[in-house]
């Protein structure tokens, strides 16, 4: 890969803390990679800021291998910015070149409050997760694995929606910051298994009503969510969620939904 | 103080069925009354707080991440190992006991990596019944896969993402037990210290790190999951906050510290590119299953590599070790790609690299694809293509990283790799109960050293977090705490918290009041180059001893000269960062005492001085068959105490993979 260095211009979301308002703050990077990942960058400008006696800019990461989720940047206007498939953490600086301006916001959403500047409280996916996304079995209960055979074509399909990382990005990417990519996501990869079955009901009832308690918007079936998925998952998941749904309801399987 | 491993009487197989079997048991009404702290929520800790919180006891669980399903077991790739013989290939509890004792170069407990092989079943299982989705056959049964330094298929996995869907699965397990008030979830927290009353653990400081409060919390019981210290390094796989401060603080509190300079380096990870490199990143094991290893045979051979015909590449792991060739263990074929780039036959713009060749795959795939699907006469195109598609499906994600990351393709041109700082075996040192020297304090999964003796096998550390947490401390803390059931909880203005809490306060005041010229990452970064170049894949004495020196004036440098912008009581991750850093740098030193002490190669603990004429490990079995476990002392000063290691069923001898 053909390397050379850019210099370029930050507008970056800085805001001191939750209750505070926030502003965007320009700076300006130089010398930069193109070998760098996007957050290599960030380190690069952080470096700069602390020896300059300023602030450096808070933003979340952890692995930056693209799997736990931690990352998550809004650049130019896109969640986890221009590459398809691709968590900010695995965007390379290649992508850019001399004398570009890039934006970078938070996650915005309703249900994601700003901790600080980049960096935002998802504690709510979590909660999500508690309502239902889960199957109810103890340790040590198990029968051998190969005891529940799976077809393949299943096991593949619920593998796909388990992909989900739950970074968020789906929140942010949607108009109506409505989390239904990522709630049913976990609703079918669990609906799909025969180990799931016997709760699916109650599952699907219990996690969306926590997703609208938490202040998540509605799905109006747009489409953000799973062009800007950075595990490609897909729209698909949605449809499953919404049968699910109307399923448990007509089948009086709420009548345990908390 | 004598080491007492407590390993059960009577014979290997039979150890911990006669343990579970008599150990003591806590009634479930006193569970209820029992607290227990989980500091870190990997495999290792979200398996232990669900099957805590399944039984009843109170648990609180912390994490410096945002959610516990972010923590770093999440990037685990290739897979978990389990002794099912689901594949009729003679695989068994005792071969895979046989593999890890091995494979850990007869430095590790036998009867503790026995109980870790007999329950690796179980653990599948559990995880099935979860809803993991494992990788299937077309029958619906489970697949399998081959992993270094084992000649059977063993390896569970599911695409290349074992590590993130076993976590979501104990991370489910252990919202579950949220939600039915079990346990109670502290995310953004970091524990900065062990409270100690009576001689017993009984509680942590932990910071929040959003606010930056310090918080005291109680627990009859404490137990430690943080994982690995690779960090110390500076560059390694690990995610970028992985650290070693809360088994650290438990070190300085008195527990002690297992063989700390057993690291594991591993071969496939993406070459560094510059100085701006933050991390580094892991290719799988997997990949070794099909891809093979070369390098020119020229030196200095600047072809692009399409272009070297076959005749003229050195496919040097094969040629040295032919009856496992590509998939021998870990340390093996790290130290053979240091050889040949030290000698000049390195690849790539730094020459700091090998290839990693998945050409001959794609024709071999391509051709069963060809034959499967019934097509006459197919044409090289045909034959590529379907190949492609075969690997794509078994390897597709890591591919597309490698893309990502290098902007090659790595379908077209071959992958360029090199070692990297991956897991340490080495961690606090634990009993055959995983209770470290400090009554109530335990350590689970990497935290601790147990079960891989000086070098660990792929896919055994997701089968060792989850043992652990799983099956392992419902036992083994139960038996402790039902000697504990009169204990009522202790208040947390008890004297012994208030101490603890205005220690670490005191600490971090200190920190944050030298206001310095120079960054934490830049300390971070000299601390990884003394190690990496002086304690890393080869180590020698001379290097060691100046490691030390080093060490010790780059400490003194720190505490009088680092910055840390902006204000303790807010979220502010260069304290957060400068907190452990100040940790590794004395962990740091530890780890050469230790690399120094152990006149030896072993392992991932490769001694220059110590080596067979062809270069491989040379043990010194009548003076270094012991565990090493450090006291703290104070600072620099550490006591040397040792656990024999007894071979009662496994006769080591010179590990060969020839």
């Amino acid at each position: 890969m053909e390397h050379y260095t850019m210099n370029l211009t930050l507008k970056v979301w800085k805001q001191k803390n939750a209750n505070e308002r926030g502003r965007f703050e320009t700076y300006q990077v130089k010398n930069v990679s193109s070998e760098m990942s996007f957050l290599e960058m960030f380190d690069v400008l952080n470096e700069q800021l602390i020896a300059e006696g300023k602030e450096p800019i808070a933003f979340d990461h952890d692995c930056r291998e693209g799997i736990c989720g931690m990352c998550s940047m809004y650049i130019n206007g896109r969640a986890h910015g221009p590459w398809h498939h691709t968590t900010t953490c695995q965007l390379h600086m290649r992508e850019y070149k001399d004398g570009d301006t890039i934006v970078v916001e938070p996650w915005r959403a309703n249900a994601f409050p700003v901790i600080k500047d980049l960096v935002v409280d998802r504690q709510s996916f979590d909660r999500i997760i508690q309502a239902g996304g889960y199957v109810s079995v103890n340790t040590g209960n198990a029968v051998d694995a190969n005891a529940i055979p799976i077809e393949k074509h299943m096991a593949d399909e619920a593998f796909a929606s388990a992909a989900c990382i739950g970074c968020g990005a789906c929140v942010a990417a949607c108009p109506n910051a409505s989390a239904m990519l990522f709630v049913s996501a976990k609703v079918s990869h669990l609906s799909m298994l025969p180990q799931g079955s016997p709760e699916r009901k109650e599952r699907v009832m219990n996690m969306v009503n926590q997703m609208d308690k938490e202040g998540f918007g509605n799905c109006t079936n747009i489409g953000a969510c799973e062009a800007e998925c950075p595990k490609g998952i897909s729209l698909e998941n949605i449809a499953r969620l919404n049968r699910e749904y109307l399923g448990a309801m007509f089948d009086g399987g709420s009548q345990n939904a908390k | 103080m004598a080491l007492n491993s407590k390993i059960p009487a009577g014979l290997l197989e039979e150890k911990w069925e006669k343990y579970k079997s008599t150990c003591k048991l806590v009634n479930p009404a006193n569970k209820r009354q029992l607290e227990v702290i989980v500091i870190g929520t990997g495999l290792a800790g979200a398996s232990a707080a669900a099957a805590l919180g399944e039984l009843g006891y109170k648990v609180k669980t912390f994490c410096f991440q945002d959610s516990p399903r972010r923590a770093h077991s999440i990037a685990a790739q290739g897979g978990i190992n389990a002794a099912k013989n689901y594949q009729n290939d003679g695989d068994s509890t005792y071969r895979l006991f046989y593999d890890t004792v091995k494979g850990g170069d007869y430095r590790a407990r036998e009867a503790n990596v026995y109980r870790l092989a007999s329950v690796s079943a179980n653990i599948i299982d559990q995880c099935v019944a979860q809803g993991v989705p494992f990788a299937r056959e077309y029958g619906g049964l489970l697949s399998n896969r081959s992993f270094g330094g084992t000649q059977v298929q063993r390896t569970f996995y599911a695409a290349g993402q074992t590590g993130q869907q076993l976590l979501i699965g104990a991370y489910q397990a252990l919202e579950r037990q949220v939600a039915l008030g079990n346990v109670t979830q502290y995310s953004r927290h970091e524990m900065l210290d062990v409270v100690m009353i009576d001689g017993k653990a009984r509680g942590v400081i932990v910071r929040n790190l959003v606010t930056g409060e310090l918080e005291r919390h109680f627990g009859h019981a404490v137990l430690l999951c943080s994982g690995g210290y690779g960090n110390v390094f500076y560059l390694s796989t690990n995610a970028m906050g992985s650290n070693v401060t809360a088994a650290w603080k438990a070190h300085k509190k008195g527990a002690f510290f297992g063989n700390p300079c057993y690291t594991q380096i591993h071969p496939t990870c993406i070459p560094v590119s510059g100085d701006h490199q933050s991390k580094l990143t892991l290719m799988s094991e997997s990949l070794r299953n099909d891809g093979r290893i070369w390098v020119p045979k020229a030196k200095g051979d600047n072809r692009k590599p399409n272009d070297i015909p076959e005749e003229e590449r050195d496919y040097y792991l094969e040629r040295r070790y032919p009856a496992f060739g590509n998939l021998v263990p870990r340390d093996v074929a790290s130290r053979a790609a240091k050889e040949r780039c030290d000698a000049g036959y390195g690849v790539g713009a730094s020459k700091q690299a090998v290839y990693l060749d998945y050409a001959a795959a794609v024709q071999r795939y391509g051709k069963i694809e060809v034959s499967k699907q019934g097509i006459a006469n197919a044409d090289a195109a045909t034959i590529t293509k379907l190949g492609k598609e075969v690997v794509k499906e078994k390897y597709g994600n890591l591919f597309e990283m490698y893309e990502k990351i290098t902007g090659e393709n790595p379908y077209e041109v071959p992958m360029r790799i090199y070692p990297a700082v991956h897991y340490t075996m080495g961690g606090l040192w634990v009993d055959y109960e995983l209770q470290t020297t400090i009554p109530g304090l335990y350590a689970l999964g990497e935290a601790n050293f147990s079960d891989h003796g000086a070098n660990r096998l792929g896919a055994s550390a997701l089968m060792q977090g989850l043992a652990d947490g799983y099956f392992v401390i419902p036992y083994t803390m139960g038996n402790y705490l039902a000697d504990d059931i009169r204990t009522k909880s202790i208040p947390t203005d008890h004297p012994a918290f208030v101490e603890a809490e205005n220690a670490v306060r005191d600490r971090i005041n200190q920190l944050m009041n030298i206001k310095g010229t120079e960054s934490v990452e830049s300390f971070h970064k000299r601390l990884g180059k003394i190690m990496w170049d002086k304690c890393g894949m080869a180590r020698n004495e001379k290097g060691l001893k100046e490691a030390i020196a080093e060490i010790q004036a780059l400490r003194k440098e720190f505490w009088s000269n680092v910055r840390i912008p902006g204000e303790v009581n807010e979220y502010n991750p260069e304290l957060d960062k400068a907190n452990r850093v100040a940790d590794f740098i004395e962990l740091g030193e530890l780890m050469c005492i230790d690399a120094l002490n152990r006149n030896e190669s072993c392992g991932g603990h490769f001694r220059e001085e110590y080596q067979t004429e062809d270069g491989e490990a040379l043990r010194q079995d009548d003076q270094y068959m012991y565990v090493a476990a450090w006291e703290y002392k104070g600072e620099s000063n550490f006591e040397l105490h040792k656990e024999d290691l007894n071979y009662e069923v496994v006769h080591p001898s010179a590990r060969s993979y020839k």
